[in-house]
């Protein structure tokens, strides 16, 4: 089998380039995505260390965090089409009506 | 070493590249829609990684969860909007220097923390038959997490009754502009 490391540096790379992704689009949708793709990296962790434990609780884990994550997309993809309507659009830089 | 012990090492290292590929690639596309279906391949192959890592239920939920339904309900809203003709604004450019500096220096952090803490850890142990089958996984999850298995019913219900209220046409304040002042005039009688 493939050490438990390949596996969490792999998870860091994926984490990473979401957070990249969160810093550099401007599109908000691709936002989104790269805020799941985050959420999927630390689900990778979890996955890595129940097998390597051999518990059940960080599958689990993984199954709330997917569950967290649906009602996250949809609420945030119901604030984007809201946004939208008064906006016209789903620049990131455009949402700024609320800086002080 | 040799071939037979090298065969999940090529398995891992060929998925680890898809995976990281079309991460980058959901990030440098310039379209929505392209985005969205290269994360539909990571979040595939990712599926096929927890595979091999012996999450079989799980994996089957990643792929028909986040591949299936959360990325249609991107695809939708990308659709829906016209999302994939947005070009990104110049002020944006001049962040990628200052991006890509952040996310070397988080991505070493991050590297160097897990290589300290779990570094000695080698391999995972061999599987048991029968662990992480769908049947000990329900056993788990309704004796030991019952109670959180309620609350993300509770969470859901949240989200469901919430994006139909924002989402709702008919009412004023969520259709016009500044739905921010009307709890003021409410609290402030």
């Amino acid at each position: 089998m493939v050490p438990v490391s390949f596996y969490l540096v792999l998870s860091a790379i994926l984490f990473t380039l979401g957070v990249v992704g969160v810093l550099l689009k401007s599109n908000a949708l691709v936002v989104f995505m790269s805020l799941e793709l985050m959420l999927n990296a630390s689900n990778l962790v979890f996955i890595t260390f129940a097998a390597y434990y051999q518990v059940l609780s960080g599958q689990l884990i993984v199954f709330f965090v997917m569950i967290v994550a649906a009602a996250e997309v949809a609420v945030g993809l119901a604030l984007l089409v809201a946004i939208f309507r008064n906006k016209k659009s789903v620049d990131v830089d455009q949402m700024s009506s609320l800086k002080g | 070493m040799n071939f037979t012990s090298m065969i999940p090492y090529l398995v891992f290292g060929v998925l680890a590249l898809v995976a990281i590929a079309s991460a980058a690639a959901m990030l440098i596309s310039r379209d929505a829609i392209y985005s969205a279906l290269f994360l539909v391949l990571n979040f595939a192959t990712v599926g096929v990684i927890y595979l091999t890592l012996g999450a079989p239920f799980i994996a089957l939920s990643q792929i028909a969860v986040y591949a299936g339904a959360i990325m249609v309900l991107f695809l939708f809203v990308i659709m829906l909007l016209g999302g994939e003709r947005f070009k990104p604004s110049a002020a944006r450019r001049s962040h990628l220097v200052f991006a890509a500096v952040l996310g070397i220096v988080f991505l070493v952090e991050l590297g160097l923390g897990l290589m300290i803490r779990y570094g000695d850890m080698t391999v995972p142990a061999a599987q048991a038959p029968g662990y992480a089958s769908p049947t000990s996984l329900g056993v788990e999850l309704f004796s030991k997490y019952a109670l959180p298995f309620e609350i993300t019913s509770l969470i859901l219900l949240a989200a469901l009754i919430g994006a139909i209220v924002l989402t709702r046409e008919g009412k004023k304040e969520i259709n016009s502009g500044e739905p921010e002042t009307l709890p003021n005039k409410e609290t402030n009688p």
